[in-house]
């Protein structure tokens, strides 16, 4: 007990210090590049923090950042690399604008509908990689990666058919009304809406958004995952394979099924994220030129988050905060927005490389002696 | 284990302190730069009226992307140094970012947020109706009867320089087949793609014009390997309306050593022997009359402004008298004033193509 303990906060301080170098790395070349660096950091934090739509809109832009997260997560702990979150994500968003533009059922029914209909229409597409994995034995960062670029055209094909694509655009027609989670949708264009929000500014503000119920969602889901992985049997099954697959089987644990089921999970889980991302913000998908990058986003959150499923949440709170605010660094002082991805990638970098965070208190350590002049003299204050 | 977490949040404290004692003298020094700025906007307009704002939201390409967010971003630009506005940008990495930008660029005060690309139309519609006192102006898209009360239309007659480099393509085959690489279909392209074709049967009735579409903005491999197709089965020029995917286009022709037009801005640059001529659309050119109208109190909301021809909104490259005979462009100089009085009505899809064919 006391050791896991120590272990966990061990792999939390990684992530703290991995943050705070990102930040640091990313002031060094603000600063390198000609921009204050706290100016920069200023227009980030208050990007995020200063107006209660802004928070709004970094939960908004979190909820499918956290859902990728958990996908990747979640194969992770069954020892598998899902890359392929990126298609299972877009295998999700094209399901729910189909389902949610061809169907018409009474509200919550409809949105309950898209919701599993994505859900398992990815759970499907990530099972294929699960499938030859368990069966031929084919590595599932190949497959995956395939996956994606199949996933990928895909939707741009069905973006094309007469009946989906709205005339004259690059994306498929809205879904119906009864399928979009935003809240208070309907009020806040009607007229009685319109006339109390502009004496409410405040909410005016926040409901100007598309705030929707997506992140709620997002938070059940992840606790309902922690749950899975440590408190039922299914998860224990699929975290031994994650430790060692052949002591697994050993144990009678059927390598193959954990394999197939956690990469059906995890699709589900990304096609989770596609399918609020349609209901609750885009409403539509359109012709894709590059991939959108929810999916690869996916996988810097799962590493920040170490894995853990409530960490996810946080991860990709940060994830959303770093990419909001820093979209508007480049509008407000014109340093280029890429300074984030470099945080990111730093952050990345340090958490991939723990080893690296422990040898620094030992060099500080040997070269404190030396410097204070006092053999034997390990640690300072 | 807790102390050493400690030491090294001490070390990274003090790097951190030290360097920022480092960059704490030579900080201020862009909004000097700005100050000086709203200075000469207040010296032109001759009073001490605040400097207007206008700001624009990339599509995904972003802002050098060599084609139309640059050439919009030239156009503001130009706003910027002749009229004392101040110009200003963001750039969207995915499509979600559309409405969360205009709704930065509006918190920023700007008192004109346009969206460049008719694939922002969606969401420059829904940020002019959640703000109704804000102006909007989008490029390359005309609302009609749909259009909010504070949205500027900006729309471009595509057709009318791709039937002038038609015209050209037509006079300056040799073998007597045309190419044309288009991006995605759609209203935008179809513009281009009629408009040529017009202008090659305008030149020379028995011309083929092969025509072949990307599916694509961005491939440039996909619009090399087409390219490289139509000039094997005989076509010796190719005309391209495929942003990114041309480069390719334009690659293929440097290495078949044979000749090709290129479109948006003047792209001879690219490949000077090879281009000869391009089907220029001056996006700049309508963000800087737009913003200009804006300081002259003339901005015309809730309506759509058609550049063409005569507009200076389209045209062919300056640069097409290196390789297109002087007779030609003579007969082109002829074309434009015909197209500009009316004498010629250009078509722009299908349907008025066929029209144009049995006339």
């Amino acid at each position: 007990m006391n050791k896991r303990k120590r272990l966990l906060s061990h792999s939390f301080g990684i992530t703290v210090i991995s943050i705070l170098m990102g930040f640091i790395v990313g002031a060094i070349i603000l600063h390198r590049t000609g921009y204050n660096p706290f100016e920069a950091y200023g227009i980030m934090a208050r990007g995020v923090f200063e107006k209660p739509k802004y928070l709004v809109q970094t939960i908004i832009n979190s909820t499918p950042l956290i859902l990728t997260g958990l996908s990747v997560v979640f194969a992770f702990r069954t020892g598998l690399f899902n890359i392929g979150a990126e298609g299972q994500f877009i295998i999700g968003a094209l399901t729910a604008a189909w389902v949610g533009y061809f169907l018409k059922l009474p509200p919550v029914i409809h949105v309950v509908v898209v919701f599993f209909a994505a859900a398992i229409a990815a759970a499907l597409w990530g099972g294929i990689a699960g499938f030859f994995k368990a069966k031929l034995g084919i590595n599932e960062v190949i497959t995956t990666i395939m996956l994606n670029w199949i996933a990928f055209y895909t939707q741009n094909y069905f973006v094309t058919l007469e009946s989906f694509k709205k005339p004259d655009s690059e994306a498929s027609y809205a879904i119906q009304n009864t399928a979009s989670i935003v809240i208070l949708e309907g009020w806040k264009k009607s007229q009685a809406g319109r006339e109390w929000l502009k004496n409410h500014p405040i909410w005016r503000d926040v409901l100007k958004t598309d705030f929707n119920w997506g992140f709620l969602i997002a938070i059940l889901i992840a606790i309902l995952i922690w749950y899975i992985l440590n408190k039922t049997t299914l998860g224990y099954e699929l975290r031994a394979v994650g430790f060692n697959r052949f002591a697994a089987e050993y144990g009678g644990i059927s390598v193959k099924k954990s394999i197939v089921a956690s990469m059906m999970i995890a699709g589900a889980l990304a096609g989770a994220a596609g399918a609020l991302h349609v209901m609750g913000v885009s409403h539509k998908v359109s012709t894709l030129a590059t991939m959108e990058g929810y999916g690869f986003d996916g996988i810097a959150v799962s590493l920040i988050a170490g894995s853990s499923p409530i960490g996810c949440i946080l991860a990709g709170l940060l994830f959303s905060g770093l990419k909001y605010g820093g979209s508007k660094i480049q509008y407000t002082m014109n340093a280029p927005p890429e300074i984030i991805s470099i945080i990111i990638g730093v952050i990345v970098l340090f958490i991939a490389m723990p080893r690296l965070i422990d040898a620094i208190p030992k060099a500080v350590a040997k070269i404190m002696p030396f410097v204070s002049r006092r053999r034997g003299e390990k640690h300072v204050g | 284990m807790k102390k050493r977490f400690f030491v090294v949040l001490m070390v990274l404290m003090m790097g951190f302190s030290l360097f920022a004692a480092g960059c704490g003298q030579n900080a201020p020094e862009a909004p000097k730069q700005q100050a000086s700025g709203d200075e000469q906007a207040d010296k032109d307009q001759g009073q001490d009226k605040k400097a207007l704002k206008a700001a624009m939201a990339t599509d995904v390409g972003g802002v050098h992307d060599q084609s139309f967010n640059q050439s919009a971003w030239e156009g503001l630009q130009r706003a910027e140094k002749e009229l004392g506005v101040e110009a200003n940008y963001i750039e969207s990495q995915q499509e979600a970012d559309y409405g969360p930008n205009l709704e930065t660029l509006y918190d920023a005060g700007n008192d004109l947020i346009w969206g460049v690309g008719y694939m922002m139309a969606g969401a420059i519609k829904e940020a002019a109706e959640k703000n109704p006192d804000q102006n909007y102006a989008i490029i390359d898209f005309a609302y009609g009867d749909e259009s909010p009360e504070n949205v500027v239309g900006v729309v471009f007659k595509a057709e009318q320089s791709s039937f002038l480099v038609g015209y050209i393509a037509g006079k300056m085959t040799k073998t007597g087949k045309i190419g044309f690489v288009g991006g995605k279909r759609g209203f935008i392209i179809d513009a281009f793609e009629y408009g040529f074709r017009a202008g090659v049967k305008y030149a020379d009735k028995d011309a083929e014009v092969a025509i072949q579409y990307a599916d694509s903005f961005t491939d440039a491999a996909k619009g090399k390997a087409i390219a490289n197709q139509m000039y094997q089965n005989g076509a010796d020029i190719v005309f391209h309306a495929a942003g990114g995917v041309g480069l390719g286009v334009i690659e293929s022709a440097k290495e078949n050593e044979k000749q090709v037009i290129g479109v948006d801005r003047d792209q001879n640059s690219l490949a000077p022997d090879h281009v000869i001529t391009s089907a220029m659309k001056r996006v700049d050119n309508g963000m800087y009359n737009t913003v200009k109208a804006m300081a002259e109190d003339k901005l015309p909301v809730g309506e759509t402004v058609v550049y063409g021809l005569a507009e200076g909104g389209v045209d062919i490259a300056p640069t097409s008298d290196k390789h297109v005979p002087a007779e030609i462009l003579d007969e082109i100089a002829t074309l434009k004033q015909e197209i500009i009085d009316g004498k010629i009505t250009v078509p722009f899809n299908e349907e008025t193509f066929n029209e144009f064919k049995a006339e």
